[in-house]
């Protein structure tokens, strides 16, 4: 039956336009819907964050203690945001997250998940074998740093706080943010040194 | 076995190598996005944005319709399976429009009398205040429950690769409504949630790497040890 399958596509036309006729959903909140998600949030909010956490300590102390509140001050609720818990990453230690019973993940500040957070490998996997699977993911973390895995399991979202990058003293705090990535919110990546402390 | 409790299952092969662009677009194709916006407004029309019931309904799905066609294929299957259950479509409705829209000659089934749940929740979001103070605080040694403490057909909210272990509280999160109620519309029954500590070890044998795995548990699902 498997050249019988209806592809997703036609599968989702085919419930929208149920639902359409039912008067169950409206195309135009639909189309408001997806382009939020594809314009207004995304994972800048959460690299705003981690800039001012990174320029401004009472800030920084702050979300470390109270992350919802902190975030919120900037501007960033919603679903899947109401109680926003913030692990810093350190020398001693590398936080990663992951939601191994469906792909829970801080909408407010990062969006929607990329596809890796969403594949069934690293939701089976990280728990389970996580300095090898951050290695797979480009990430080599030092055998002496402690590694904590933060599973999603009920509605607590976290977001890590990497480490500033060397080279960076001069830089303002837009300019920072422009150098973090979703992965280092996530705890799968750093964020490398700039300018001459690349080399 | 439910699909979509996946941790610490074997066999799943290499993860994915992160995207090098930033940010990766929310939706890849086109259906993604609308199968997204369906099913939050699924969500919605059935009662209350009920999360929890969502979340049910992933993981009653069967294999092929969980995996197969990606995380937005196996939402737009749970947003089917809600709106049947609750009898908002008949079975079988959307595949045969489907086959319709593609030029099959299907009939399709006749629209259903709505049993959607009577059921609203007290509040918006899924946090919730209680009276009666936390059991259990920073440090405690706690033991995960093996099965459901409480009758009734909903989930058991416990990822299975915890469930028997042995951890320690490191906090104490705001109170939740339990999922074990919530996703089949039985009530709100809010409870402390934990986040509790575990040593890869306790997890999965000596041999395992060295690590600390947290996962947020409710104050029902754990037992002092």
């Amino acid at each position: 039956m498997t050249d019988d399958r209806i592809p997703p596509a036609l599968r989702t036309e085919a419930l929208e336009e149920l639902l359409v006729e039912r008067g169950l959903v409206d195309p135009a909140v639909m189309d408001g819907f997806v382009r939020t998600y594809e314009n207004d949030v995304g994972p800048l909010n959460g690299a705003r964050v981690v800039a001012r956490a990174w320029t401004d300590p009472e800030f920084r102390g702050w979300l470390l203690r109270d992350g919802t509140a902190a975030i919120a001050s900037l501007g960033f609720t919603g679903p899947q945001g109401e109680h926003m818990v913030v692990l810093e990453q350190t020398e001693q230690v590398h936080h990663v997250v992951v939601c191994t019973l469906c792909s829970c993940y801080p909408w407010p500040v990062l969006g929607l998940p990329p596809s890796w957070y969403k594949d069934p490998a690293y939701r089976a996997r990280v728990v389970r074998e996580p300095r090898t699977v951050l290695a797979e993911m480009g990430l080599d973390v030092p055998a002496g740093r402690r590694i904590e895995v933060w599973d999603s399991s009920a509605e607590v979202r976290y977001l890590t706080l990497p480490r500033r990058p060397a080279g960076t003293v001069d830089l303002i705090e837009d300019e920072l943010a422009a150098l973090v990535t979703r992965d280092a919110m996530v705890g799968v990546a750093e964020i490398g040194p700039v300018g001459p402390a690349a080399s | 076995m439910d699909p979509s409790d996946l941790g610490g299952r074997p066999g799943l092969g290499p993860v994915l190598p992160p995207s090098r662009v930033e940010p990766e677009p929310p939706f890849g194709r086109p259906w993604e996005g609308r199968a997204f916006a369906l099913t939050v407004l699924t969500m919605g029309r059935i009662s209350g944005r009920n999360l929890d019931a969502f979340r049910f309904a992933l993981s009653r799905l069967d294999r092929a319709a969980y995996f197969d066609d990606g995380y937005y294929g196996r939402w737009l299957n749970a947003a089917e399976l809600m709106l049947t259950d609750s009898a908002l479509l008949a079975p079988g409705a959307v595949d045969a429009r489907a086959r319709r829209r593609r030029g099959e000659d299907v009939t399709e089934p006749p629209v259903p009398e709505p049993a959607r749940p009577d059921y609203a929740p007290t509040g918006p979001g899924s946090l919730r205040t209680l009276d009666r103070p936390p059991r259990f605080g920073p440090g405690d040694p706690v033991r995960v429950l093996t099965r459901r403490p409480c009758a009734g057909t909903g989930p058991f909210k416990v990822p299975g690769y915890l469930r028997g272990r042995a951890g320690t509280v490191v906090a104490v999160r705001p109170p939740h409504v339990l999922p074990d109620a919530h996703a089949v519309f039985a009530g709100e029954h809010p409870q402390h949630v934990y986040t509790v500590g575990f040593t890869s070890a306790e997890l999965w044998g000596p041999e395992a790497e060295d690590a600390t795995v947290h996962a947020d548990l409710f104050e029902i699902h754990l037992e002092p040890r």
